[in-house]
C-alpha cells in the first residue's frame, strides 16, 4: 500500500491506484474530460495534468500510478497554467454555442471554462466544423463540439460490447464516427449522451425541448425492466422530460437501458385520462360514480365468480389492494403471470436472482437457459460482459443463437439439453461442477412454456447436483422481465385454495364460470379468450385490455405515483411522484380503495402508509427497502417429460415490450430503425410509409 | 576524420553486392554462434560499454534499454522490434542501410532477440519504401535458408526468426508505442507510459523498440570490442555515426563519421562545402525537421553529438543535417514543418490536435507578413503551451523547428510584418 502526498494531505491507497483516484478519495478535484472511472484510461485530454516531484513535465494524473512517497501538487501556478492553456486549445475549434447547446448548463467543458477559461479567444484562425452523423433516433450528434475525448468509443466498446464507434482521420481532422455509416444498434446507446462531456451527443427525442436548469429532478425507479435501475426523472410542469440514471453500484452502477430512458413519450400518448363504461357496444366516457355503478352491478350479480390479473408493471400497493377486495369477495382467483410463467410463489429462492445483479460478478461458469439477457436486462448483461472480459468465465447458452456481446458456448435450443445436463450426461456439466461460483439464468421464455415447471425443476435439480447453491452463494438466478412480478409473488398476489391461475382464469372466462375479471394493466393476455365476461380494465395506457375492457378505470404510470416494486434480486424499492397522472387518474391503490367502497367491502386501510403496513403484514420483504435478503432454498419445479420444442426468449422487440413502449413515437422509430432488436430484420409491409 | 578501417557500414553507397556473399565477405555473420555463446549478459554489458546511444533521434544509450527486459522469459514471449519507419523530414540513413547493407540489420536483430530473450522480430518498415523491403525480405529469406536464423538460428542454439512488417504511411508510427499499436493492427496513436515497452509493449508482451541504425551497428561493435567503439568520438558521445547532409551543399550525401566531428568540417569535407560558399550559410537545422535551427554563428564551432547540440539548445536527433543558404526563405521553409506537424499529428491529446493547426496557421500568416508584431510573442508562447504537455514527443517536435526560428531569426519576422503594415498603410 503505497502512501503519497497530494497538496500536503497524505493519503495510503491501494497499489495500482492512479493519481486522480488518490485525490478523489480525499476529495482533491481535479478537472477531467476523458477520464472516466468506468471505463479503460485514455489520457488523451490532457487537462488533469499534476505536477509530481521529480518528475520533469507536468504528468496526466489520470494515467500515472501512484508510487511510493510520491508528492503530488495539483494547484500550483504551473498547473494552473496548464489547465488553462489545455481549456484554451479545447476552445480553438470549439464553436462556442452554448446558448443554443442542448448540453448548457450541465457541460463539463463549460464549467471548467469557468475556471480556468479565459474571457477571450487568443486564436484568430478559423474553426473547424465536423459533418454530424446519424446515430439513429436516440442519439444525436453535434461533431463540431465533439473534443475527441474518446468517452463514446470507450463505453461502446468495452461497456456495451458493440465496438461500433472509432475515430477516423489524424490530427484536427479527426472525427468520432461509425466505421459504417448507420445508426448505432446497442441497448445501452443512450448512455453516450450522459457520458458525453461536452454537447457532441445529445438526446435527440428530447432535443431543443428544455435547458436542463428548468426541470425538476425527482429520484425514482425504473418500472420498464425488472431490474429496477435507480433513475432520475426530470420533469417541466407536469410533463417528464427526460430520464437519467442515478448511480447504484449494486443495481445499474451507472448505467440506464434506452427503452427505459426513451420510453417516456409514450406516458403522453394512449392515456386513459376518464373513466369509461361500455355503452351500446362503445366505451364511453363517464364519471367515477357511473364506472363504479356499473362495476358493483355486475360484481352483485356474480358472486364469487370474479378473478383478477396483474399486469407487468402493476405495484405492490395495488396489487395488496386488490387481492384482499378480491378475497373479501370471496374468489382466490388472482394471479400477477399473465405470461402463465411457472413460478413457484412458495420457495422464495425459485423466483429471484438470487446471486444479486452485482454478484453475478462473482461467477466463474455461468448457463444460460431460454434467454437473451442482452434484450431481457440490457444493464444486466453489461455487467455479465463485464464479468466475461476479466477472464477464467465460461458460458453456455441453450436457446436462440444470438449476439450477447460476449462469447459463450452454444450448446443448441433443445429443452432436453438441460435435462442431460441435470442429469450429468453433458459436458457443461462438469464445468459446472468444476467452478467455484457456478451460476445458470433462466429466462420466462423457458419457463412459460407448457413443462415450464420441468424445466424449472431441471434447472433446480442442476443447481443442487453441481453445487451452486451453498453457504454464501447462490447461483439460481430466474431472470425476470416484468417489474411487477416479484412484488406480485411476494405478497401473494397468486391463487389462492381453489383458485385459478391466469390460464384458468381465461378459459373460466369463457367457459361462464368467471363472470368479472380485473385487470389490473394486464394488456399481455389473450383478450379474445375471455369470451362474456364483464371486464374491468385499470390501467395507465388505452392498450389490449382497455380495448377489451367494459369499464375502464384510469390510473398512474410509474412516473406519477409513489409506488413499491420488488426488482428481480428481491430488493424493495420505491418510485416517487414526479409528474401528476393526467385527467382524473388517480394512484392505483387508491382506485382499487375506493371501488371497495362502492362495493361495500370497504379495504382496512386509507392512506398510503396504512397500505405499506399492510404490505409488511403481507411479507417483511416489504419493509426492508432498497435491500436484498438471502432467500432460503427449497424445493420447487416438478419432474416429468420435457416438450421438443426450441427454446426462444419471449421477448421479440426489445423496444415494445409494455403499454408505454408500445405507445412511445421513439420506441416505434427505433423498432423500424433496428428491426426490433432482436436480430432478425423485421420486414416492412407494402402500406408501409 | 573516420579512418575507412573504422567504419561499419562499408556499403553504404551499393557500390558492393547486398546479398549474402556480399555481406559475408565484408565480415557480416562472422563468429556471430560464437558471440552468442558468450551468453546475454556479456552482451548487453558489452552494449553498455561501447557507450552506443540510441540513433532514432532521442539518444537513450541501447545497451541500458536491452537491460530493461526481464532476464528470464515468463508466461508472455518477449519482442523485438525495428523502428524502420523513417519518415523525420531529412534523414534518410536508415533507407540505405536496409538497401545496401541488409544483413547488418538482419544479423543484429538476431544478436539483440538474444540479448532480450526474443525468439521474434519484427521489422516495422515505412510503407513508401518499396526496394528496400524487397530487398531486406530477400536478406532474411537468404538467412533463413542458410541457417542464420530461424530454429536453431547460427547453430547458437537459441531459436529467432525475423518478419517485415509494412507501414500505411504515418509519420507517428515512428514513435515507438504508436508503432506498437500499428503493428498491432490499431490506429496509429501513442500509447501513455508508464508502462513503457520492455514491461507492456507488443500484444501487452515485453517488448524492446530500437532504431534499424541502433541494431545494425551491434554486431560489429560486438566483434571488434566495446573498447574499440568507445574509444571513437567523445566522451558520453561515443562510435561512429550515419550523417545525412542534404539542402543547400554542393554534393549532398549520406556519410558515417565520428561522432564529434566539428559541423562545418562535416560539411566541407563530405559534402563538397556549402553552395557558394561558408560565408553563403543562412542557417543549418542540424539533427532532423524536428529541432531547432542554428544560425551561421553557431555553426560556425559546433560539434555534432548530443551533448554539444544540447549545449546550443538544439538536438543531434537523427544527425540529419539540413543546409540553407542565404537564397532561403526561412519562414517559409518553417511554416512549411509546421504544416508537416499538423498532418501528421495523431489527433489523440488536446495540445498536439489543436495546437499543430493553430501553429501551422499563424506561420502560414508569418510567411507573408500578414500578423501583428504580438502575435510573435503569442505564437511562441503556443509552442510552449504544447511542449512537454502531450502524450508523445511529437508535440516536442512540431514546437521545436518554430521556436529555434524565433529565437535566431526574430528581426526577419519582425521585419516582415512591419513592411506589410507600411504597405497597406500606404495603399
Amino acid at each position: 500500500m503505497p502512501k503519497l502526498t497530494i497538496d500536503g494531505r497524505e493519503i495510503e491507497v491501494e497499489a495500482g491506484t492512479t493519481i486522480i483516484q488518490a485525490a478523489d478519495q480525499l476529495g482533491i478535484e481535479i478537472p477531467r474530460f476523458c477520464y472516466h472511472e468506468r471505463l479503460a484510461i485514455a489520457g488523451n485530454c490532457r487537462m488533469c495534468l499534476v505536477e509530481v516531484e521529480k518528475m520533469p513535465k507536468p504528468v496526466a494524473s489520470c494515467a500515472m500510478p501512484v508510487g511510493e512517497g510520491m508528492v503530488v501538487k495539483t494547484n500550483t501556478p504551473v498547473i494552473k497554467k496548464a489547465r488553462q492553456n489545455v481549456m484554451e486549445f479545447l476552445l480553438v475549434n470549439h464553436p462556442l454555442d452554448c446558448p443554443i447547446c442542448d448540453q448548457g448548463g450541465e457541460c463539463d467543458l463549460q464549467d471548467q471554462a469557468m475556471a480556468y477559461g479565459s474571457d477571450r479567444s487568443r486564436c484568430q484562425e478559423g474553426k473547424r466544423a465536423v459533418p454530424d452523423k446519424d446515430y439513429g433516433p436516440l442519439v444525436q450528434t453535434w461533431m463540431t463540439r465533439c473534443i475527441q475525448c474518446t468517452r463514446c468509443v470507450r463505453f461502446i466498446s468495452e461497456i456495451a460490447g458493440t465496438p461500433v464507434l472509432g475515430g477516423l482521420g489524424r490530427g484536427e481532422h479527426m472525427e468520432i464516427t461509425r466505421y459504417v455509416n448507420s445508426a448505432i444498434s446497442s441497448e445501452l446507446s443512450g448512455n453516450l449522451i450522459d457520458l458525453c462531456p461536452v454537447g457532441a451527443l445529445t438526446n435527440k427525442p428530447a432535443s431543443y425541448t428544455y435547458r436542463s436548469w428548468e426541470l425538476k429532478k425527482t429520484e425514482s425507479i425504473d418500472a420498464m425492466d425488472a431490474l429496477g435501475a435507480s433513475i432520475r426523472i426530470d420533469t417541466r410542469g407536469n410533463e417528464v422530460i427526460r430520464v437519467l440514471p442515478r448511480i447504484n453500484e449494486d443495481v445499474n452502477e451507472e448505467w440506464l437501458s434506452d427503452r427505459s430512458r426513451f420510453a417516456i413519450d409514450g406516458l403522453k400518448r394512449q392515456r386513459l385520462d376518464r373513466p369509461y363504461v361500455r355503452r351500446d357496444g362503445k366505451l364511453q366516457p363517464a364519471s367515477w360514480a357511473e364506472a363504479f355503478a356499473a362495476i358493483a352491478a355486475k360484481v352483485k350479480s356474480a358472486g364469487s365468480k370474479i378473478a383478477a390479473i396483474a399486469g407487468d408493471q402493476a405495484d405492490a400497493e395495488a396489487m395488496v389492494a386488490l387481492k384482499d377486495l378480491v378475497e373479501s369477495l370471496g374468489s382466490t382467483s388472482l394471479d400477477c403471470r399473465q405470461d402463465g410463467a411457472a413460478l413457484d410463489p412458495k420457495v422464495r429462492a425459485s423466483y429471484l436472482f438470487n446471486s444479486t445483479a452485482a454478484g453475478i460478478e462473482q461467477a466463474d461458469a455461468l448457463l444460460l437457459i431460454g434467454t437473451n439477457p442482452r434484450k431481457e436486462a440490457p444493464v444486466l448483461n453489461a455487467r455479465i460482459r463485464k464479468r466475461w472480459q476479466k477472464g477464467g468465465f465460461k458460458v453456455a447458452r441453450i436457446g436462440h443463437k444470438s449476439d450477447l456481446t460476449y462469447k459463450y458456448e452454444h450448446l443448441g435450443d433443445q429443452a432436453s439439453i438441460l435435462k442431460d445436463i441435470a442429469d450429468g450426461k453433458h459436458p457443461f456439466f462438469e464445468v459446472l461442477k468444476a467452478a467455484a461460483k457456478p451460476a445458470l439464468i433462466i429466462g420466462q421464455g423457458a419457463l412459460s412454456r407448457e413443462d415450464g415447471a420441468v424445466l424449472l425443476g431441471l434447472a433446480r435439480k442442476l443447481a443442487d447436483a453441481t453445487g451452486m447453491v451453498v453457504e454464501g452463494w447462490n447461483g439460481f438466478n430466474v431472470l425476470q422481465t416484468a417489474a411487477a412480478r416479484v412484488g406480485g409473488l411476494d405478497l401473494g398476489f397468486v391463487p389462492g385454495a381453489g383458485g385459478k391461475d391466469t390460464a384458468g382464469i381465461v378459459a373460466g372466462a369463457a367457459k361462464g364460470e368467471i363472470e368479472v375479471v380485473f385487470l389490473l394493466g394486464a394488456d399481455e393476455i389473450d383478450m379474445s379468450g375471455l369470451g362474456k365476461a364483464f371486464v374491468v380494465y385499470q390501467g395507465s395506457h388505452g392498450d389490449a385490455g382497455a380495448h377489451r375492457a367494459d369499464v375502464v378505470l384510469p390510473g398512474a404510470a410509474y412516473t406519477e405515483k409513489s409506488a413499491t416494486f420488488v426488482n428481480l434480486e428481491g430488493r424493495a424499492q420505491q418510485t416517487r411522484l414526479a409528474a401528476f397522472p393526467p385527467g382524473e387518474a388517480k394512484e392505483d391503490w387508491r382506485v382499487v380503495r375506493a371501488l371497495s367502497e362502492a362495493l361495500g367491502k370497504p379495504l382496512p386501510y386509507d392512506s398510503l402508509k396504512s397500505v405499506r403496513e399492510r404490505l409488511v403484514k403481507a411479507n417483511p420483504v416489504f419493509a426492508a427497502i432498497g435491500e436484498v435478503k438471502a432467500a432460503a432454498w427449497g424445493s420447487f419445479g416438478t419432474e416429468g417429460a420435457v416438450t421438443d420444442k426450441a427454446l426462444v426468449s419471449h421477448i421479440d422487440n426489445f423496444y415494445m415490450t409494455d403499454p408505454i413502449s408500445r405507445a412511445s413515437k421513439t420506441m416505434a422509430e427505433c423498432t423500424a430503425a433496428f428491426g426490433g432488436g432482436c436480430g432478425c430484420n423485421h420486414k416492412k409491409t407494402g402500406t408501409h410509409g | 576524420m573516420l579512418r575507412d578501417s573504422d567504419r561499419i557500414f562499408t556499403n553504404l553507397y551499393g557500390l558492393h553486392d547486398w546479398r549474402l556473399a556480399g555481406a559475408r565477405a565484408r565480415g557480416d555473420w562472422n563468429g556471430t554462434k560464437e558471440l552468442l555463446a558468450k551468453g546475454r549478459d556479456w552482451i548487453i554489458d558489452e552494449m553498455k560499454n561501447s557507450g552506443l546511444r540510441g540513433r532514432g533521434g532521442a539518444g537513450f544509450p541501447t545497451g541500458v534499454k536491452w537491460s530493461f527486459m526481464p532476464k528470464t522469459e515468463g508466461p508472455r514471449p518477449h519482442y523485438l522490434v525495428v523502428n524502420a519507419d523513417e519518415g523525420e523530414p531529412g534523414t534518410c540513413k536508415d533507407r540505405e542501410m536496409m538497401r545496401f547493407d541488409p544483413h547488418k540489420l538482419v544479423e543484429g536483430c538476431l544478436i539483440a532477440g538474444f540479448a532480450i530473450g526474443a525468439h521474434t522480430g519484427y521489422i516495422y518498415i515505412r510503407g513508401e519504401f518499396i526496394r528496400e523491403a524487397q530487398h531486406l525480405e530477400f536478406a532474411i529469406e537468404e538467412a533463413r535458408a542458410a541457417g542464420l536464423i530461424g530454429k536453431n538460428a547460427c547453430g547458437s542454439g537459441w531459436d529467432f526468426d525475423v518478419h517485415v512488417h509494412r507501414g500505411a504511411g504515418a509519420y507517428i508510427c515512428g514513435e515507438e508505442s504508436a508503432l506498437i499499436e500499428s503493428l498491432e493492427g490499431k490506429k496509429g496513436q501513442p500509447r501513455l507510459k508508464p508502462p513503457f515497452p520492455a514491461g507492456v509493449g507488443l500484444y501487452g508482451c515485453p517488448t524492446t523498440v530500437n532504431n534499424v541504425e541502433s541494431i545494425a551497428v551491434a554486431p560489429t561493435i560486438l566483434r571488434r570490442g566495446a573498447s574499440w567503439f568507445s574509444g571513437l568520438g567523445k566522451p558520453n558521445n561515443t562510435g561512429t555515426k550515419v550523417f545525412c547532409i542534404s539542402g543547400h551543399v554542393n554534393k549532398p550525401c549520406n556519410v558515417e563519421e565520428e561522432m564529434g566531428i566539428p559541423l562545418k568540417e562535416l560539411i566541407e569535407k563530405h559534402a563538397g562545402g556549402v553552395r557558394g560558399g561558408w560565408d553563403n550559410l543562412l542557417a543549418i537545422i542540424p539533427g532532423g525537421s524536428s529541432v531547432p535551427m542554428l544560425n551561421k554563428a553557431q555553426c560556425e564551432d559546433v560539434t555534432m553529438d548530443f551533448d554539444a547540440l544540447r549545449a546550443m539548445r538544439s538536438g543531434l536527433g537523427t544527425a540529419a543535417v539540413i543546409v540553407m543558404d542565404r537564397s532561403t526563405d526561412l519562414v517559409r521553409g518553417i511554416a512549411r514543418l509546421s504544416k508537416f506537424y499538423w498532418h501528421e499529428s495523431c489527433g489523440q491529446c488536446t495540445p498536439c490536435r489543436e495546437g499543430t493547426g493553430w501553429m501551422a496557421r499563424m506561420m502560414q500568416r508569418m510567411v507573408t507578413g500578414d500578423a501583428e508584431l504580438s502575435e510573435i510573442d503569442l505564437l511562441e508562447e503556443v509552442t510552449r503551451q504544447v511542449e512537454g504537455h502531450t502524450i508523445c514527443a511529437l508535440g516536442d517536435a512540431a514546437a521545436w523547428p518554430i521556436q529555434g526560428l524565433i529565437r535566431t531569426f526574430r528581426p526577419e519576422l519582425e521585419r516582415r510584418i512591419k513592411e506589410r503594415q507600411d504597405k497597406t498603410q500606404a495603399a
